[in-house]
Formats: structure tokens, sequence, C-alpha cells
């Protein structure tokens, strides 16, 4: 009868690509599928997974399990994280004072948070969040997940998006593409709405801002232009609020609650929900309760613009200056695209009407439409969305140090990536050896003003005289905005070695020495969820033991039987608590053999039992 | 390959922009990365060269100036970065009472900033006519392509970076303090 199909699976098993939006304050994985682009929930239904990360008990909590940690073990968790992605110390003073970031006591070069016992960077934690996607979208998927699109802000610069790439190797991602995040938002909207014309997206979310200016033709996505600010957002105007509630109660209680993190995560929680209430009322009350005592305050709708137009104000100058790079007019500008929760504010909209004299188009669900443009992207990359084509553009310009801490700038901001230039550097001594180049990124002139991405060691130099020399170093900014240095020597053609020393995050070797790390966690965690899986197993069997001593069948045995089914629950005990499941299931095994005779008489019972027409408890 | 070459088109100084752009999106559909996302490593590596140059090539051409620089630079003529001692002698005069009017600005006299307000709107015409000028030889060269035209052009252009730079120099000195001005 049985025939052999030979079925052609190609299709199916072809590996799926999903899309990650990993934001600020909430991230999402989405897929595409025949029908489009879809989000896909977490264990618990909810599309959007708080970027929070906690660390108890030995083990990482993430999304809204860890909100309710961030109360309750402030000092073990931590949120906004992206804020820190590929910065250096130095960077962060300003957000050590508004977020309750522990930074551990060897942060030098790279920061490290500390989680209760345990140090993490950034990029570890953000892969916290990518695993749990990860997860998500493997257990609504039914298949490994291994390759995925990655968005980020428009306007990060080199080491942030490394850092990115960073954090989903560490989750166990093959990261194919980093897509900005206003431009994958403009894939959502193109797919659903527009199919021509010149569209801005104004992205303001948790942390960051973004406006692009794109041309969309016949499926091609151009992006004209982009700025932003990196540090602006959602984050603060809760920031704000917050002050302003701390020092209320200062003066109403006389107890300063800034050092207590559990009260001042549950009045940012507070402050959150007032601010987003009043999107849609007048004016709300912020309800806070502490160790018996309450604060309230009203807060209109009018007093909570005056607080914030400066915040508001802040995402102004980059949009000017992102429409006078385009090249077009804000005449020419057909729509623009609001995305991101703080676009929610009825003064943010008003604001971007104003300036582009344009109603901005809200009608899409501005917490999803990263994630669902990720996976167009993840689509076109796999080769299933075929008449869509993205062209970004890098957000910064790329020069290197000449004399007298001067950026000569090799490829300037707007421009279309894949970007390359190509300059030819010569040695100033006799016989040197090695050349330094000094990369740079940021619009101003010197170099102290702009932010230092690498120091590249031209090496191996044939000694000759000054300046004879002459070395061909490539700069190429790939499609995911990040950047690479080969060099050559112009007169053999040889390879030059080139050894980059990043200025900000983490080397190649030491992600690599992560993963490692993390594949030993990994194992560990296998053989932890063994034990536990034998314990309960052992659990079972104990019970049942149990139960059948105090049953008729285990008079029928014989001392020596008996004597025997004793001696094995007592070992099988003993071994519970060691941590080695092998221990456990021999003696669950043990423990079985020794009370067959045991379960034989049990069955006799049941089945005689059952004959008889009563009922017994099996 | 060169950036006319990878965007397949003859070296000429006139271009109809409208037809480049045309080009450019199509090309791109052929050799962006993302049409090799799933291709072995090497190819993949080979699309996203291929990718960078024809950007390279649009960005550049598109641009009649950096256009012409580049196909000067083609042909072993580059363009050098004027200094601001080495006057045009058909400039010499101007460039004399402009540097007397920013001296002037620069002690703090408010008339000679309306001076140099006026200054700057010449230069900024004698631009405009430099870039007619260029216009006419840009096709004058495409009928007749030779070396004397280049050179006459690189003598243009070079004509236009020097007035470009006095320029800078001058909105420099009437920005408000402390404000840079982009190049």
């Amino acid at each position: 009868m049985s025939q052999v199909f030979d079925i052609d699976f190609g299709e199916h098993r072809k590996s799926k690509i999903v899309g990650i939006d990993l934001g600020t304050t909430n991230s999402l994985v989405a897929y595409m599928d025949h029908t489009g682009p879809k989000v896909i929930p977490g264990a618990d239904g909810e599309l959007l997974v708080p970027s929070i990360v906690s660390y108890t008990d030995g083990q990482f909590v993430v999304g809204n399990a860890a909100r309710t940690l961030l109360i309750e073990q402030p000092e073990r968790t931590v949120y906004s994280v992206k804020r820190l992605m590929g910065r250096g110390v130095g960077d962060i003073k300003e957000e050590i004072g508004l977020f309750p970031f522990r930074l551990a006591s060897d942060s030098e070069q790279v920061i490290k948070l500390q989680l209760g016992e345990k140090t993490l960077t950034p990029p570890e934690i953000s892969a916290q969040v990518l695993a749990e996607l990860k997860r998500n979208a493997e257990e609504a998927l039914g298949t490994p997940i291994t390759q995925a699109v990655i968005t980020v802000p428009a306007y990060f610069n080199d080491a942030q998006r490394q850092a990115t790439k960073d954090a989903g190797r560490l989750a166990g991602l093959e990261v194919l593409r980093l897509v900005n995040e206003p431009t994958a938002a403009s894939l959502a909207y193109g797919l659903d709405k527009r199919q021509n014309g010149v569209v801005a997206v104004y992205d303001l979310g948790g942390g960051t801002f973004d406006i692009s200016i794109l041309r969309l033709h016949d499926g091609i996505f151009e992006v004209l232009a982009t700025n932003g600010d990196t540090h602006l957002g959602g984050d603060d105007i809760d920031n704000r609020l917050l002050r302003i509630a701390l020092e209320d109660i200062q003066s109403e209680w006389g107890e300063d609650l800034s050092k207590n993190g559990e009260a001042v995560q549950l009045l940012r929680r507070a402050v959150i929900h007032a601010k987003e209430q009043l999107s849609y009322v007048p004016f709300v009350h912020i309800q806070f309760e502490y160790g018996a005592r309450q604060y309230h305050r009203q807060i209109t709708r009018e007093l909570f613009e005056s607080l914030i137009t400066d915040i508001v104000d802040r995402t102004l100058g980059p949009c000017r200056q992102c429409i006078a790079d385009s090249g077009v007019s804000i005449d020419d500008i057909d729509e623009v695209v609001m995305v991101g929760g703080s676009t929610r504010i009825p003064m943010v909209r008003r604001a971007v009407e104003v300036l582009f004299k344009a109603k901005p188009h809200t009608e899409l669900n501005p917490d999803e439409v990263v994630a669902l443009g990720a996976a167009v992207q993840a689509g076109i990359l796999s080769g299933d969305v075929e008449d869509k084509l993205l062209l970004d553009v890098t957000p910064l310009s790329l020069g290197i140090e000449i004399m007298g801490g001067v950026v000569n700038k090799i490829i300037h901001r707007n421009s279309t990536i894949p970007a390359s230039a190509t300059e030819t550097f010569t040695t100033a001594v006799d016989g040197q050896r090695n050349v330094l180049i000094h990369v740079l990124q940021g619009e101003r002139e010197l170099v102290k003003d702009c932010r230092s991405l690498a120091r590249f060691d031209l090496k191996d130099i044939d000694p000759m005289p000054a300046g004879a020399p002459r070395i061909e170093v490539r700069f190429l900014i790939d499609a995911n905005g990040i950047l690479s240095v080969t060099a050559r020597d112009a007169r053999t053609g040889k390879e030059q070695t080139v050894e980059v020393k990043p200025s900000y995050g983490l080397t190649d070797e030491q992600v690599e020495a992560m993963i490692l790390e993390s594949i030993e966690k990994a194992e560990d965690d296998f053989a932890q969820r063994q034990v536990r899986e034998a314990r309960v197993e052992a659990d079972n069997i104990l019970a049942a033991t149990e139960k059948a001593r105090a049953s008729d069948a285990w008079l029928e045995l014989t001392e020596e039987e008996r004597q025997k089914a004793s001696d094995a629950v007592n070992q099988l005990l003993l071994a519970y608590h060691a941590e080695d499941h092998h221990l456990i299931r021999a003696k669950i095994d043990e423990l079985n053999e020794a009370t067959m005779t045991l379960a034989e008489n049990m069955m006799n019972t049941a089945v005689r039992a059952a004959l008889k027409g009563t009922k017994i408890d099996a | 390959m060169d950036y006319f070459e990878i965007l397949g088109i003859d070296r000429r100084l006139s271009l109809d922009v409208d037809f480049l752009q045309k080009r450019f999106y199509q090309l791109s559909r052929e050799y962006h990365p993302d049409r090799f996302a799933s291709k072995p490593a090497a190819e993949r590596a080979q699309a996203e060269q291929k990718s960078a140059l024809l950007n390279d090539a649009w960005r550049t051409l598109r641009d009649p100036l950096q256009r012409i620089e580049y196909l000067l630079k083609l042909e072993g003529l580059d363009v050098v970065e004027q200094r601001t001692k080495d006057v045009p002698p058909e400039l010499l005069e101007e460039v004399f009472e402009l540097n007397m009017a920013l001296e002037e600005a620069r002690m703090g006299d408010e008339d000679a900033r309306g001076e140099l307000a006026g200054m700057r709107d010449h230069f900024l015409q004698l631009r405009q006519a430099i870039d007619a000028e260029l216009q006419q030889l840009s096709a004058e060269y495409d009928a007749a392509p030779g070396s004397p035209k280049l050179q006459q052009i690189r003598g243009v252009m070079n004509r236009r970076s020097y007035i470009r730079n006095l320029v800078n120099e001058v909105e420099k000195e009437l920005a408000p303090s402390g404000q840079n001005t982009p190049a």
C-alpha cells in the first residue's frame, strides 16, 4: 500500500527571513506571507514587546514580563538601552542623569551595565530582546529563524549600526540588512497607499527622531535626503514630566524620591499614562500612591504643550535641513507620513502640518509600520518581492583627518549607498612602514567637532624615500551604512594590510568571544532544562509510588519487594537535588523496575474492581 | 570601468539628466546588493562594488560641474584648487577692492558690510555668466571633442573655483558671528 511521493518542498523549505523593529521603547517582529506583511505576536498575544530586559534568578526576562520586574527589581532591570548603542562612556553623561543606567566599574572603552550580579554591554542586552523576538517568530512560524532584517534610526552613525549588527549576531541572527526606520515605513506605506510622488517620513519614536524625504517611482524608493537626532524622543517628554512630579512630591511630602528606584519607576509609569491620555482628552490627572501617601495633579493639554514646545521644536531644524538637502521644495512634497508613538501627540501633528503645509498621514499604525516595512525588505531580499527596490543614503558625511586637525570629506551625506571613494596616501618620512588614517563622521570642519569612527593602520609599506609610495585606499559604505576599507599599493597592485581600530564599540574578536560564551551558556541552559524535566518526571513517579503504598496492592508484595521499592524511592530522593539529569533518570529507571510488581498488582486490583463495578482511584 | 561606462553612455559633457535618471533606476534594479542576498559571497561582493560604482557615477554625472571635473580628471587634466593669492589678471582690480572692504568690515565698519553684500552679488553674477559659458563650451566639446577645448574648459573652471572661494569668504564675513556657512 505504501507509495513513494516525490514532493518538492523547495518553496517551504526556504528559510524565512523576518523583519525586526528594534525600538527604544518597544520592539516588534514581522514577516511577509503571500497576503502581505504581518506582525507576529508574543506568547502573551501582544504585538509590542517592550524593550525591557531583566536578569533574575539566573535567567533573562524580556518584554511585558520584565516590565513588572522594572518596578520590583529595578537594579536588575534595564530599558531604553538603544540610547547607549555604539556610544562611549563620555557620550552618555546626560543619559546617566536621566535614566537609571548602572554603569559597571570597568566601563572604559565599551559601556557595560550592571544587571544584578551580571555585567553586560548594550549589544548583549539588545541581543536578549532580539532573541525573544526570534523565539516568538519561531513559535508562530514553526521553523527555526536564522536571518533577519533589522531597522535602525536613519541618523545612526557607523558605530551605532555596527553595535546593532553585533546584537543580531549575539542573538544568533544573521543580519542580512540594516534598514533605516523611516525608509522601512515608506516601504509599508508605499505598498499600501502610493506608487509615485515625493513623500516625507517624520519618525518620532521613544528615543530617536528621523526625517527622510523620498521619491517613489514605479517601485523604486529613492531616499533623497535624511536628517535627525538620535537622542530625541518620547523618553525626553517622559523625563520632563517625571522631573516635575518628583519636584512636586519633594515639596509636598518633604521627601526626595529620585533615588528610590521602585518609586521612580511607578511614578514614571503614571506620567507616561498621563502623557498618552493627553493625546485624546483635554486634561488628565496624574495619580500616584507610594508608602500610603498620595500625589495627585491635574495637567491640561495646554500646560503639557507648553512643557514640550522646545522638544517638538527640536525636530523642525532637521526637517528644514532635510528639505534643503533633498533638492525639492516644500510644495513638491506630496505627503507626510507619521511614524513612531510620539506622533500621536496633537502638538507634534500640528507642527508638522504647519512646516510641510500638508496634513500628515496618520492612518497607518505608527507603532507597527516600521516592522511591517522591515518584513517587506525581508521579502525583497528573499526574492519574494520582486518589483520593489530601496535606494537609501548615508546620513552623515565621511571624512579623513588632514593637516591641522581638519576633516577632508570624501563621501558626502545623502549619498546613495553603497557609495565609495578612493584616496591615495603616501609617506612623510624616508623608510616609513606604516600610515595611520583617521576616519571621522560628521558635518563639521574640524576633527574635534566630528565623531571619530576608526583609525586604519596601513601596514608593511615597502621602505622607500618619503612621498614615493602610493597607497590607494578605497572607502566603501555598504547598503547597511557601514564602512569598510581596503588598500592596495598603486605601483605593484598588491593588497595592503589594513588594521582597524574602532573608536567605539566592540572589536570583531570581542563579539566572537561573546558568541562563544553565549553558546556555552546555551549549553548550560540546555543542561538545566534537562535537569528540570527529569525532576518533573521524578515528581510524577514518586507521587504514584506514594499513592500505591497506601493501597492494597502494596500489602500484596513480599517484605523483600517492599524493601526494594522503599530503597529505590530513597535513592531517587537523594539524586533529586543533584544537578545531574543522567543520575536522576537512572534512579527513576531503578524505581520503575523495583515497583514493577507493585504496578502489576495495582493494575490487577483495578481490573478486579472494574469487573465488580466498583469505582476506584487509578 | 569609469562612470560613463557603468551607465552605458558616451563620454559627453551635455547630458539629459532625466534620461540618466531612468538609466540609473533601471541599472539599480540589476546591480543593487538586495538582488544578490541569497547568492554566494563572491557574487555579493561584486554586486556591491558595481552598485557603489553606479551610485558614485549617478551622483557625479548628474551635476554639470562635477561632470566636467570628472571628465577633466579622466583626461588627465585636474582642476587645481585656486588659492586666493593667484589672482586671475582680469579680476585684479575687483579683488583688490574686495580685500579692502573685507578689511574694513573686520575692523567693525558697518558701511563696509553693505559694500560687501553688493560685491557678493556682483561675484554671484559673474559666476552665473561663467556657468553659461561652461554650458556653451560643453556643447562645443561634445560636437568636436579634443584636448584644446578641454584646456579652455579647465581655465574657465579654475576661474569659477576662484570666484566661489571669494563668495564663500564674503559670506563667512557677512554671516552672524559664531555661525559657519556650509561650504
